[in-house]
């Protein structure tokens, strides 16, 4: 079992890199009893099924209105400390200091440290207490909790699903590798010339700085990102292009924050994946596909917990691994 | 919302390696193939984005004046990495971030002396204090050159707290040269006089006044001058030493005063911004250094 679920752990490092998710080989003896029964199961007959109609009319918010007052209250304290100068959390998300503690973005910091080979102490000690505090929490929980132009992104990606309700552009999804090509790309291009050419079109550093510092002519290459992703890709710089989300992606490799998959109750319509940002990371809920009862969603998933919401089986859960242990 | 998931609704997996793929319908190659063309485009649009960063930065040399303590441009420019930490903690605002159309310096800082110059009111080169990357240093690495003439003799003497037992402030290394750029506008050249706020009731620039209270500085407009023969510049220099009023001999052998610069200035702009008259008569030149 145990073996089963390492493997998937392993091959749901290379999904992030840009592979598509493959059907599993081996399931655990409890999976496959549920799958079976499952399968011989007429779900429209369970008594579970009247629970369950009644369950998709009580659409939740909760995951999302509080991942939107914090993103929002973050990006608002910066904003606040600098122009009341209350000095608690000074600087921009590239890089701040909170009550002196230095923090510095790990993809910012990259692009710096190979652009300038020079790494000073204070660069190295922001880094590192990034480092602790993003794989305490799960990695790529910046995107979906912290990052601006994330909340703009879902903001743009409500018009972009209208427009394709009422038939009027369709998602053209891209190659998902393309991200890895663009992290390998920036990080070439700042060791070679020398230049943070990646924080020259961060759209995460330009809204930041455009909400404490004021806007600039810089915001016309995210408003034009945002129209790429109304028209024509759905949240195409998130999904196929930021390098930053790789970045703190591989921090949640080593996270035990995460969202868990429960086989039993649920039942396959596939919800979460419609409303996720990486579907790619929710596989495992196609019928057939769990290789557990229990299976921890990979690195690539922003913990927005949309899919929480959606849920009408509570089949998704957040979840820290060890802590159920240890209560 | 009840439409089911088939329980295989992803794509095939890519052929992979030489083992021969089940031959695929004629849309479906269609439609990988459009993915493939998006994919290229988006590649091309991103990298295109990244690289007319470079563009500004080839065609528009203009150097700009960096917060002190800064290291030199190439230096400056890869490890900065666009926090405006600086900005925030400087008394009278005089650091700014830099836009799109700078190029890779796109949030960078800059200092435009004209309208609102470094005049130390900190102190303490705060900004530098401030800097988490070591893109603006009190010391730069000993393994980076220093342009001849960049280093200052001796560190600054801030004439503010020349009476404390540290008057100097921590840093090395010029921001630039003050130059008298337009000396036939010069008012000290011409022996005129100076009445009236620096630069006129409008203008937005702070400085600090040691007269009026060492910890506030306050709008120029509010301060009103009254000079027999004009010296704001000497008269308003932070630096000890770095600027005077002298006689020199114009070339017909004429004797005038005129403001002369001298070595100990570090290139911090209030005397540009200073200068009543329009445009100003003295000017920072950014990263000049200092040539005997």
């Amino acid at each position: 079992m145990n073996a089963i679920l390492r493997k998937r752990f392993f091959e749901q490092i290379l999904v992030m890199f840009g592979r598509e998710p493959k059907k599993p080989e081996a399931f655990s003896e409890e999976a496959k009893q549920i799958h079976f029964v499952k399968r011989t199961t007429n779900k429209e007959k369970l008594q579970a099924a009247a629970a369950h109609a009644e369950a998709h009319m009580n659409t939740s918010h909760k995951w999302r209105n509080r991942r939107w007052i914090t993103l929002i209250l973050i990006n608002l304290f910066f904003v606040v400390s600098y122009h009341y100068d209350v000095q608690i959390l000074e600087g921009a998300l590239t890089a701040s200091r909170f009550i002196g503690f230095h923090l510095i973005d790990l993809n910012s910091a990259l692009q710096v440290m190979l652009a300038h080979r020079n790494i000073i102490t204070n660069l190295l000690i922001g880094t590192g207490t990034i480092l602790v505090l993003w794989t305490l929490f799960g990695g790529r929980t910046f995107c979906s909790w912290v990052c601006p132009y994330h909340l703009l992104a879902e903001w743009a990606e409500k018009i972009h699903l209208w427009l394709v309700r009422e038939k009027l552009v369709v998602d053209q999804p891209v190659d998902r590798r393309l991200r890895t090509v663009f992290w390998i790309v920036f990080a070439l291009l700042a060791f070679a010339t020398g230049y943070t050419v990646y924080e020259a079109i961060s759209p995460t550093g330009i809204v930041s700085r455009a909400l404490i510092y004021g806007p600039g002519v810089a915001l016309l290459w995210v408003l034009a990102l945002l129209a790429f992703e109304v028209f024509f890709v759905r949240r195409a710089w998130c999904r196929y292009a930021c390098p930053i989300g790789l970045t703190y992606g591989v921090v949640g490799i080593f996270s035990p924050v995460r969202i868990k998959y429960t086989l039993e109750g649920c039942f396959h319509e596939g919800n979460c994946r419609k409303v996720c940002l990486v579907p790619h990371v929710l596989d495992t809920v196609i019928k057939g596909r769990a290789v557990h009862t229990e299976v921890p969603i990979g690195p690539d998933c922003t913990r927005c917990g949309l899919c929480v919401d959606v849920c009408p089986t509570g089949s998704l859960t957040y979840d820290v691994k060890g802590l159920s242990k240890l209560l | 919302m009840s439409e089911a998931d088939k329980p295989d609704d992803l794509p095939p997996p890519k052929p992979a390696g030489k083992v021969k793929p089940p031959p695929l319908s004629r849309s479906k190659r269609q439609a990988l193939r459009r993915k493939f063309l998006r994919t290229v485009l988006l590649t091309g649009g991103v990298l295109g984005a990244g690289l007319s960063g470079f563009l500004p930065l080839v065609y528009a040399r203009k150097s700009r004046l960096r917060p002190p303590g800064a290291l030199d441009e190439k230096h400056f420019l890869s490890s900065c990495i666009k926090c405006g930490q600086c900005v925030q903690v400087c008394p009278v605002e005089a650091i700014r971030l830099a836009d799109l159309v700078d190029g890779i310096g796109v949030g960078a800082p800059y200092i435009d002396a004209r309208d609102q110059a470094c005049d130390f009111s900190c102190d303490a080169v705060q900004c530098v204090l401030a800097c988490p990357t070591g893109a603006l240093a009190y010391e730069k690495p000993a393994s980076f050159e220093t342009r001849p003439g960049a280093q200052l003799a001796a560190k600054p003497i801030l004439i503010a707290k020349e009476d404390d037992p540290e008057p100097t402030l921590n840093f090395r290394e010029r921001m630039g040269v003050a130059r008298l750029t337009r000396p036939e506008m010069c008012l000290a050249i011409k022996g005129k006089g100076f009445k009236g706020p620096a630069r006129g009731h409008t203008f937005r620039g702070k400085m600090r006044y040691m007269r009026i209270n060492r910890w506030k500085p306050i709008p120029i407009a509010e301060y009103r001058y009254e000079v027999e023969e004009c010296d704001l510049c000497v008269r308003e220099c932070p630096i000890k030493g770095a600027i005077s009023i002298e006689t020199v001999y114009a070339p017909d052998g004429t004797q005038r005063k005129s403001p002369v610069v001298h070595e100990p200035c570090v290139g911090c702009g209030v005397c540009e911004m200073i200068c009543p008259t329009e445009p100003g008569s003295i000017e920072i030149m950014p990263r000049e250094v200092w040539r005997t």
